[in-house]
């Protein structure tokens, strides 16, 4: 059964089309990284309406790749620029330009591809040995499990890493709201649909993610005052050379940056960005020289390059078993399974299971045709950098419209796009977070159908949402992560 | 753009306040005391708790930042104005782009963007002339997307 469902997992990956998929959404996965200002995030809501036209493993296939390829490609103009192609690379960004001015460009760059790799395979085998095993567990829970499950993964992304916690639950909240419009809740009743017909069915999540991730960065690209950034690399050398010497050097960084990175990924809400910047100064907490950091030091590159590709793999982790996103790029991602009805879950792993063999086999190329691509990528750096953003710009505007028209082919998208564009840069200006805002309007519906199960279930008894030990077991962990502010300052204070 | 705090927590409250008004007449579901309200229900409570500590945390910070401050690309008028073709393209498309065709507005667009980002008219023409055409045979011809021709006559 299991061989059969491998090689029918080999058959749908390695059929000429999706591999041309895969080829060309790393080229547009490394240009979009390496490009300053376009986030991977970007690149995979940019990716979303032609995903839209494609059968559901390439698609799936494009997306994986696309991230994979942006997340590295973010370090080229790191070290070539001191500006972070994507936030995850921000940690180590001064690091990596440091290096460069000691005429280490190469160093730096070939660390970040070679370890970004490993770091992803390793994320990967997490992938392949964890979800099935999490989704025959998963098979058990019931509506109360899914409620807490949700509940966990929504006060993960507004208690991890946000500067703001109330203006982060202020956002989540917003975005829950935005998710109760239209017929599609317990009662079939229209929710503030305003007699509008477009919103009966809800606010689209495509047209909602390219307006809040690419519109908004356009936005905030046009509004920008700083001036182009100078060069600061000469010729770059062979960026391979040494990395065996490094990787033996560094096996602990590389192997902890990965373990924590999967970790981070795994954790509903939080991603990459989050996980290079907590390995970031794992490394340099535990590192035998942390005086060296700063000055261009290729170590704490290697434990976050790692850790911010195996933060990927993590994350879809539970977005398949549970169909919870591990970080905005698979919320994307959700959203485009749910379009191709692979909707995750549990079930996907029993009735398709040769897809989600493919996504791990494509999880596999992806990181291992990075090495070349990457190799390439910082070949054709100057280039691809010299790329005149003020051209790019409004293409990538022409583009986003032309995508949100096309889900309905109704200008009501583009509409969309405007207001939540709009929306989340006016936000992102005055410090609300939209990471929980996008979360929520993915999540909204799936926590309110298993809110109202649950409540119908237990005849309106809060109290059987505590009852089942799994349910209860969750139910402790989001109170821990919702109370954990507390807990510091009491611990603080009873330790003094 | 900044605002306080405090003006953020006034319009959530507002809008949470808004939703818990609307809800009130929505139906229950037979037999059962949940219903279609009962989500937003409890979002927009969270929000207006939300809103209410918005509030107080920006009258108590009100002396270090004020209810409106002008950030610094707002004072700037190339800034100002490459903000306003942005929207403005966008608006344009829902507006327009079915009278005028999607190849029209694409060219208004683009263009328009371009010159106020500075780039030079001859360049701004061609980019946006090839770019449009591409975008249109991709999505029309490739993906069968009904983009409109609007003022143009059917040309493949």
């Amino acid at each position: 059964m299991t061989w059969s469902v491998i090689s029918q997992a080999f058959a749908l990956v390695f059929d000429p089309y999706v591999l041309w998929i895969i080829l060309a959404s790393s080229l547009f996965g490394l240009f979009v990284g390496a490009v300053p200002g376009l986030t991977a995030t970007m690149a995979t809501a940019l990716l979303v309406p032609v995903t839209f036209f494609i059968p559901p493993v390439p698609a799936v296939a494009a997306i994986v790749t696309c991230t994979a390829m942006a997340i590295f490609a973010g370090d080229i103009p790191g070290a070539l620029l001191r500006i972070p192609g994507t936030p995850a690379s921000a940690a180590y960004t001064d690091e990596a330009y440091a290096m460069t001015k000691k005429g280490q460009a190469e160093i730096a760059l070939g660390a970040g591809l070679v370890f970004s790799a490993i770091g992803g395979l390793f994320g990967t085998a997490v992938l392949i040995a964890f979800a099935p095993v999490l989704a025959e567990v998963a098979l058990k829970f019931s509506s109360f499990e899914y409620f807490w499950l949700v509940v966990l993964g929504l006060s993960g992304a507004v208690f991890i890493g946000a500067s703001s916690r109330l203006k982060a639950v202020t956002s989540l909240m917003l975005g829950l709201l935005i998710s109760a419009v239209g017929l599609d809740n317990p009662g079939a009743h229209p929710r503030f649909t305003f007699g509008n017909a477009e919103l009966t069915g809800g606010v689209s999540m495509i047209p909602v993610m390219v307006g809040m991730f690419a519109v908004s960065e356009i936005l905030r690209y046009v509004t920008s005052i700083h001036p182009p950034p100078k060069f600061a690399a000469e010729k770059i050398g062979n960026v391979f050379k040494g990395m065996w010497e490094l990787t033996k050097k560094y096996k602990v960084q590389l192997i902890r940056g990965s373990a924590i990175g999967t970790a981070i990924g795994i954790q509903p809400g939080a991603g990459a960005d989050i996980a290079s910047w907590i390995t970031y100064a794992s490394s340099k907490r535990f590192s035998k020289e942390p005086e060296k950091f700063g000055t261009g030091h290729v170590e704490g590159i290697v434990e976050s390059g790692a850790a911010n590709n195996s933060a990927l793999a993590g994350a879809w982790v539970p977005a398949l078993v549970f169909g919870i996103p591990g970080d905005s790029i698979t919320a994307i991602a959700i959203g485009v399974l749910y379009l191709k009805n692979m909707n995750p879950g549990p079930t996907l792993f029993i009735n398709n299971p040769q897809h989600i063999y493919a996504i791990f086999l494509v999880f596999i190329i992806a990181n291992i045709i990075m090495i070349p691509l990457g190799w390439a990528a910082i070949k054709v750096a100057k280039n691809v950098l010299r790329a005149p953003q003020n051209l790019l710009m409004p293409v990538i505007l022409l583009f986003c419209a032309v995508g949100s028209f096309a889900i309905n082919n109704t200008v009501f998208g583009v509409l969309l796009i405007l207001v939540f564009g709009l929306f989340s840069f006016v936000l992102e200006e005055n410090g609300f977070p939209t990471a929980p805002a996008i979360l929520g309007v993915v999540l909204g519906g799936m926590l309110e159908e298993n809110f109202i199960t649950s409540m119908i279930k237990s005849d309106g008894d809060p109290l059987a949402f505590f009852t089942r030990p799994i349910a209860g077991s969750l139910a402790a962990a989001t109170f821990v992560i919702l109370g954990w502010p507390l807990l510091a300052r009491l611990w603080r204070t009873l330790r003094h | 753009m900044k605002l306080n705090d405090a003006v953020f927590g006034a319009l959530f409250l507002a809008l949470s306040l808004l939703v818990l008004w609307t809800i009130q007449g929505y139906p229950k579901i037979p037999g059962q005391n949940v219903g279609p309200a009962a989500f937003p229900g409890i979002a927009a409570s969270v929000l207006a708790l939300c809103s209410l500590l918005l509030i107080v945390q920006g009258v108590r910070s009100r002396a270090g930042t004020p209810w409106f401050q002008r950030g610094e690309w707002t004072s700037r008028p190339p800034q100002l104005i490459a903000f306003a073709v942005t929207l403005g393209g966008l608006l344009l498309y829902v507006l327009a782009s079915d009278r005028i065709g999607f190849i029209a507005t694409g060219i208004v667009m683009l263009g328009s963007l371009m010159l106020a980002l500075r780039v030079r008219w001859p360049m701004a023409l061609i980019v946006s002339v090839v770019s449009t055409v591409v975008i249109h045979v991709a999505f029309y011809k490739g993906l069968r997307v009904p983009l409109p021709w609007g003022v143009l006559p059917v040309l493949y």
